[in-house]
């Protein structure tokens, strides 16, 4: 009883942000919703035993991903935008929106899809999500384990070199190699023949 | 008693709700890419679902990963509009035109 107050709870919480992250004028409005959402989704994952998961999605993306978006959106410094086409698209969206929900919970019904005769099993008192979830990740996905490393690398290359200011006049971005320079360079620039008496 | 298909349909809602952001905030970069956010995040929800209900550790392990990539596109994306903006003054795709022909 009391698991299902706190889903239902939650789950109205969710929804009712993620209605706010679409309608909101203000995009910073818009990432405040979003980061309720997020916090919400914390809570249902909690509420699924996926305590490592819940977790890092509070660090990585309240933490890190909407303060970016919010660094983003101050940054920027955008008026409030006028949404021209939010009410001419409001029927085709909500359309959309509607049939793909309808079709989902229709396919989802007990006679079709019968995903209630999963039940989930009691986990022992000192079951250890992380500990399972790092035995599992360390094994046998440790192969994109460490591929998931490289693409993190390659993002923060990526925005880095992305939002590099250039430097004033020359056009050339700060501290860059010229490669044209480089293989253009002679032996006498580089080399100098000193004559001197030996002592 | 909760069961899975009331996490799949809160998943199946959500889903919609994003999608129809991107439907009506179309003209607002940054507005689509938190609706993108907030649709991996309904896919995520699904895929603890089935690993809760299932009793199978696999799912959470792919969601690890797709935050990951999720977090990294992120990135790259308002890497991509802050250029945008400094080059154009503006987040409007009205005015991303000129590959138009």
């Amino acid at each position: 009883m009391f698991e299902q107050i706190l889903f239902y709870w939650f789950t109205a919480v969710l929804l009712l942000a993620a209605i706010g992250v679409v309608v909101a004028r203000n995009p910073v409005y818009s990432a405040l919703s979003l980061i309720l959402a997020f916090f919400t989704m914390t809570a249902l994952w909690l509420l699924m035993e996926a305590e490592f998961l819940a977790i890092a999605l509070i660090l990585v993306y309240v933490g890190a991903v909407m303060v970016l978006f919010l660094f983003v959106i101050m940054m920027l410094d955008l008026k409030i935008v006028e949404r021209e086409g939010f009410m001419r698209y409001l029927p085709i969206g909500l359309g959309v929106a509607g049939m793909v929900a309808l079709e989902m919970i229709m396919v989802l019904q007990r006679s079709n899809f019968d995903a209630e005769r999963y039940i989930a099993p009691d986990a022992p008192a000192d079951f250890n999500n992380a500990e399972a979830l790092g035995e599992l990740l360390y094994t046998h996905y440790l192969y994109p384990f460490e591929i998931a490393a490289v693409v993190l690398l390659v993002a923060v290359i990526a925005a880095i070199l992305l939002t590099l200011r250039k430097r004033d006049a020359s056009d050339q971005p700060a501290k860059t190699q010229d490669i044209d320079q480089q293989v253009r360079v002679k032996r006498e620039d580089r080399v100098r023949l000193v004559k001197m008496k030996s002592e | 008693m909760i069961t899975l298909t009331h996490y799949l349909i809160v998943s199946a809602l959500l889903f919609a709700i994003s999608v129809a952001g991107i439907f009506l905030n179309r003209k607002n970069i940054l507005i689509l890419l938190m609706c993108i956010e907030l649709l991996l995040l309904s896919v995520n929800l699904n895929f603890v679902a089935f690993s809760h209900f299932m009793n199978n550790l696999d799912g959470q392990v792919f969601v690890f990963f797709i935050l990951t990539v999720a977090a990294a596109e992120s990135a790259i994306g308002l890497a991509i509009l802050v250029t945008i903006f400094r080059n154009r003054r503006s987040i409007n795709v009205e005015d991303l035109h000129s590959l138009k022909g």
